[in-house]
Order: structure tokens, then C-alpha cells, then sequence
């Protein structure tokens, strides 16, 4: 099981499986995109209640759910980091913090934008955006953490568990609008239930919703295959690849 | 609906157009120095090893 998990997670493996998900993520991230914004910006009808205001959620939301999403996907490359000691699942947890640390930045961003029209005003002390804001700061903890080690590996391991113990918040700000009194609106969409909103606006959602996860994929991928190949340049893989090309000369 | 009534929104056009053009901004920012390092990465270690076949030889 360890042999396999370490041969499937080779670098080498890395960067040719990280190529194919860039390029397909990447087409699909631009259709999503396109097709999202047309929408989010011409095809929704704007709220009974919050009138245009409403398609700041086509940003919002998936923003949110990305901060969340990537911060699930950096705990989980940690444990693999810390359990198995993989160099490419710790490129990966290293390339997500900046990631998922812009994407609750824009969640919070928009979520000010959209609570000063609707609620009147910029920022509130409650639950949900308190627990976001907590999200931030681990995202920034965990980078923190990793520049101020100098031995990568332990680096690494460090930032990882700071990184796992911090997932208890996800839970939090998931729940957030149900345990505590809150000014912010519940869940638009459960995985339980139908969704209650106009069709339309639920599309707008679903492909904002993709295109941000796409964008992350091709993004995180990006920044992790760069690491792998800076640290893999004397491997080689590298040599085969990159020097290959030159045994004619 | 006209060009000017759609930049409006209603009335929320500042807060929205704000809202999509950070994310714009910030995802372009994020996306654009990591295509320009692997760039510059593949030079660096061609370079390299093109240096390094020709010492052996």
C-alpha cells in the first residue's frame, strides 16, 4: 500500500497527471467562466427582495465555498504530508494557502459589498463572518508558519498540523447560521433539500461554482508542479525530460 | 435595457461592479506569476544541463 501510494504520488507521476489537469480544467474553467458570467449578468432576474444586488451571490458563494473547499483540500495534503511524508501532496498544501487565503479575502470583500446595501453596514461581529475571518487568519498562520522554518520538510510538517487541528473551524463556519443568532442568510443550496430559488439563479450558481473550482484545480496545480520541478532538478526524471532533447548536439 | 441602465443595476451597480471586478483583479494577479516562474524554471535547468553535457563531453 505505502510502495503504491508513494509510486502513484512520484513526482514524477505529478507532473504528468498535474499537465492533463491543467489543460482539461483549464478549457473548463473558460467555458465555465463564459457561461457563468453571461448568467450571472444578463440571464438571472434580479431578487424580489434584494433586486440586482443579488448577483454579487454569483461571486460570493462560490468564493465562500472555494475558502472552504481549499482549506479541506490543504488539511487533507498535510495528513498525507505528515502520515506518508509525500513531497508533492506538500507542494500542493503549500500552493493552496495563498489560494484559499484570496478566496475568503473575496468573501468577506464581496460579503461587505453586499451587507451595505442590504443590511447597512460594511461589517458585522457574528458568527459566520467572525468564523471567516478566523479562516483568514489560519490561512496566513499556515504561510507564516512555512516561510519561517527554513528546512522545507519540517516546514512542512509543521504548517500541516496547524493546517489539521484548524479544520475544526469548518464545521463552524458551515453551522455558523444555524447555532447561532445571525444576521446572515442560511444555506442557499443543501445537498438535502431542493433548492427554493428561481432556476435560472441556480444555474448562475452551479457554473460560478465550477468555474472558481476549476480555476483553483488549474491554479493550485500550477504553483505545485513549479515547486516539484525546482526541487526535482537534479532527479532523473528532470534530466530526461528537460536534457532529452539535447543528446544530439 | 439600455447600456446605461445595466452598468446602473438598479441602483447597487457600484457594490456589484466592485465586487466582480476584484474577483477579476485578485484571480488574474494570482494566476499570471506562476506561467511566468515555470518559464523562466525550464530555461534555468535546460541551460544547466546543456551545460553540464557539454562539461562531461
Amino acid at each position: 500500500m505505502l510502495a503504491w501510494l508513494h509510486r502513484l504520488a512520484s513526482p514524477k507521476r505529478f507532473h504528468g497527471l498535474a499537465g492533463f489537469f491543467i489543460t482539461w480544467c483549464g478549457w473548463g474553467a473558460l467555458v465555465l467562466f463564459a457561461s457563468g458570467l453571461y448568467y450571472s449578468l444578463f440571464n438571472s432576474p434580479p431578487d424580489y427582495q434584494q433586486g440586482e444586488s443579488i448577483r454579487i451571490m454569483y461571486i460570493h458563494v462560490p468564493a465562500a465555498w472555494n475558502s472552504m473547499f481549499i482549506y479541506i483540500t490543504m488539511a487533507i495534503a498535510s495528513l498525507f504530508v505528515l502520515v506518508w511524508r509525500i513531497k508533492a501532496a506538500a507542494a500542493v498544501a503549500r500552493a493552496c494557502a495563498p489560494l484559499g487565503a484570496m478566496f475568503t479575502f473575496l468573501a468577506l470583500a464581496t460579503g461587505s459589498l453586499w451587507g451595505k446595501p442590504m443590511w447597512g453596514a460594511w461589517w458585522v461581529w457574528d458568527a459566520r463572518l467572525t468564523s471567516e475571518l478566523i479562516l483568514l487568519f489560519l490561512y496566513l498562520g499556515f504561510m507564516a508558519l512555512q516561510s519561517a522554518i527554513e528546512d522545507k520538510d519540517a516546514a512542512a510538517r509543521a504548517a500541516g498540523v496547524l493546517a489539521i487541528v484548524g479544520i475544526i473551524n469548518i464545521p463552524i463556519i458551515y453551522y455558523s447560521v444555524e447555532w447561532w443568532n445571525t444576521l446572515h442568510q442560511g444555506a442557499t443550496i443543501t445537498l438535502s433539500e431542493k433548492p427554493k430559488m428561481n432556476t435560472d439563479m441556480f444555474i448562475s450558481l452551479i457554473l460560478m461554482s465550477l468555474a472558481f473550482k476549476f480555476y483553483f484545480v488549474v491554479a493550485v496545480l500550477r504553483k505545485a508542479r513549479n515547486e516539484m520541478l525546482e526541487r526535482e532538478q537534479n532527479s532523473q526524471w528532470v534530466k530526461e525530460m528537460l536534457g532529452g532533447s539535447d543528446e544530439r548536439k | 435595457m439600455s447600456v446605461n441602465e445595466f452598468f446602473h443595476m438598479g441602483g447597487h451597480g457600484f457594490y456589484i461592479w466592485v465586487s466582480y471586478g476584484l474577483a477579476l483583479v485578485l484571480m488574474v494577479t494570482a494566476f499570471i506569476p506562476p506561467i511566468f516562474q515555470e518559464r523562466k524554471l525550464i530555461k534555468q535547468i535546460t541551460r544547466r544541463l546543456r551545460r553540464e553535457q557539454r562539461e562531461q563531453s
